[in-house]
């Protein structure tokens, strides 16, 4: 129906679109400037002095989570992005022009890579001012920073799903805040998951978040050596573990949407 | 019979651009479209006249695909809704309530995107915007975010954006609810150039003025369901063009002042005349304008009903409720609360 070409122009004005809304509205700029720098100086000067990491300096293990925080955050913005478009009618006159029914949540969550990346950007930077060191090479260190946006890219597709069933930006900041810090949270983003209590040691060791924070740092040499052996196979293999991840998402969740958006009728 | 038949057939086939026969939907217990046809002929205007609720906004979200019906079948532009969605919707705009603009994109930024949507090469996009705004009169603020539009401007560029394909087919819901009164009709003045290019337009309004002023036909709609069509005299006719109102000094004088008032009119609206006791007023349709009511007023005198008020007036949405259906508008409402 739509050829290949169409649909990737589709895509291409979809996300330049949001590009643009992205610079216009302060609100956005603000979090994505000011929220990372505000994570790596709180975690890494408020926990710093007080959290050990054998190995490694603590600042040096913290960033590589909160980047992976950060972008899992980050996919919210996708869901709201949506969800806000549902609520003032603009999906409406998407679905009635003869475009690409992928299009709108394609050039959406590749629109939210660029914005995942931006924070990403500025974060290095505040991590290279106090102290964090890429001790690999840049090759590597590139791999890591693809390894999170990829993730974050699966996870937009599960919001852009949730904004399709529940089109309100409230209940969709509600909702991945119930479940997106937790997520965040009882992983190795913050602490080494070695260290934390049984059950919760077992979720870590499993979460995906978990698997590529440990990706990112290994790829960024901020892993303590020694670490990953006594660990689980999701985290002596991070990078496939997180991939396996990616794919399984983004297989299930893309046509899952898609098909959602063709048929999200309003009254 | 058979040529009763014919007729349907070949009016379907030659001329028309919308064709719509038995649209169904509901959404669990209400029946949004209870069997609806439409037929909108090449170059002319349908006003779907309605109050809130009707289903007005449900068949043209059907029409523009955006929602399946249960049932029924249409064609539009001569490509057919269900099976080729696509094709429809590459000859049709959509403008409405429901159908809106980016307000943090400027206007030109706003149809320049929906141009490259309808795979306008950079350049065609740019020029088609530029036309728009300036026939639009948005040329002025074309570089403004939307936020900063008044109603009426955000109502111009969001027909615009339904006009950048030049489509054959137009919906237009409620294009101007919530409008002051000078921008209302600012954009008839819009539509009717429209129109006069000779697109095929189907308007929804709440408004019997509207429909009025600007279609060929007007179907008036209710419960989903077509209880009136006919071209505006046709269905002014129906209603007697002017209403009489009047209100009475004596509750006990209304059955009096109704036989009057019963022997002035045709025999056709006899059984329109309302009385509500509670405002002491009586509701008539009457043809024949101040020399009619000059009439009414001197026979009321000599049978001794004593006027505190009256006059006559334009017949309104609700009074071409009230003769179809026998409720009011506001009824329907109720109705549709009570059974939900």
């Amino acid at each position: 129906m739509t050829s290949i070409t169409d649909t990737l122009s589709d895509i291409g004005v979809i996300a330049h679109r949001n590009i643009i809304k992205l610079t216009r509205v302060p609100e956005v700029l603000v979090f994505v400037l000011l929220s990372p720098i505000m994570f790596v100086l709180l975690f890494g000067y408020v926990f710093g002095n007080s959290i050990n990491v054998p190995g490694t300096s603590y600042r040096e293990f913290l960033i590589a989570g909160i980047f992976a925080q950060t972008v899992v955050f980050g996919s919210t913005f996708t869901g709201t992005g949506i969800a806000d478009d549902m609520q003032k009618g603009i999906i409406s006159r998407f679905r009635s022009l003869p475009m690409s029914r992928a299009a709108v949540l394609a050039g959406r969550t590749i629109s939210d890579v660029i914005y995942n990346l931006l924070s990403i950007i500025i974060m290095s930077i505040t991590g290279l001012l106090v102290g964090w060191r890429i001790r690999t090479s840049i090759g590597d260190a590139l791999i890591g920073f693809a390894l999170l946006l990829a993730f974050a890219y699966a996870l937009s597709w599960v919001m852009a799903y949730v904004a399709l069933l529940v089109p309100s930006v409230e209940v969709i900041n509600n909702a991945t805040f119930m479940v997106i810090f937790p997520l965040t949270f009882i992983a190795n983003t913050f602490v080494p998951s070695n260290d934390l209590p049984g059950p919760l040691k077992a979720f870590a060791e499993w979460n995906p978040v978990s698997a590529v924070t440990q990706a990112a740092r290994q790829r960024f040499g901020n892993l303590p050596d020694g670490l990953a052996e006594q660990q689980t196979w999701a985290l002596r293999h991070p990078a496939i573990y997180t991939l396996l991840w990616v794919a399984l998402i983004i297989a299930i969740f893309a046509p899952l949407s898609v098909r959602r958006y063709s048929r999200a009728g309003r009254r | 019979m058979f040529r009763a038949i014919l007729s349907v057939v070949s009016r379907s086939t030659s001329g028309s651009a919308v064709v719509a026969t038995g649209l169904r939907k509901r959404y669990g217990d209400v029946v949004a479209l209870d069997g609806l046809d439409i037929d909108v002929p090449e170059g002319s205007v349908l006003g779907l006249l309605g109050p809130n609720g009707a289903g007005k906004t449900t068949a043209v979200s059907i029409l523009a695909t955006l929602l399946r019906p249960d049932a029924g079948s249409a064609t539009i532009a001569g490509a057919d809704l269900v099976t080729e969605p696509h094709q429809v919707r590459s000859r049709i705009g959509l403008s409405g309530q429901f159908a809106a603009v980016d307000e943090v994109l400027t206007g030109r930024e706003n149809l320049v995107m929906i141009a490259r949507l309808y795979r306008l090469s950079r350049l065609a996009a740019a020029q088609r915007a530029d036309e728009l705004l300036d026939r639009f009169s948005l040329a002025d603020a074309a570089d403004r975010q939307v936020k900063t539009y008044s109603g009426g401007m955000r109502r111009r560029l969001d027909l615009a954006c339904a006009l950048v394909a030049a489509p054959p087919v137009l919906f237009l819901d409620e294009p101007t609810t919530g409008l002051d009164p000078r921008s209302r009709v600012e954009l008839w003045d819009v539509i009717r150039e429209l129109v006069a290019t000779g697109s095929t337009l189907l308007l929804t309004t709440q408004y019997l003025e509207e429909a009025d002023q600007l279609a060929d036909r007007i179907m008036v709609i209710d419960h989903g369901r077509a209880i009136a069509e006919g071209t505006p005299d046709q269905l002014k006719a129906q209603l007697g063009s002017e209403r009489l109102e009047l209100v009475v000094v004596d509750a006990a004088q209304l059955a009096n002042a109704r036989t009057v008032v019963q022997e002035q009119l045709k025999a056709v609206h006899h059984n329109d005349i309302e009385v509500r006791e509670s405002s002491r007023t009586l509701l008539a349709p009457l043809d024949g304008g101040a020399d009619a009511l000059a009439e009414v007023i001197s026979h009321l005198r000599r049978a001794g009903v004593g006027i505190a008020e009256i006059g006559l007036r334009r017949p309104t949405l609700d009074d071409v409720f009230l003769t179809l259906t026998g409720h009011t508008t506001t009824d329907t409402d109720t109705s549709t609360e009570a059974a939900a």
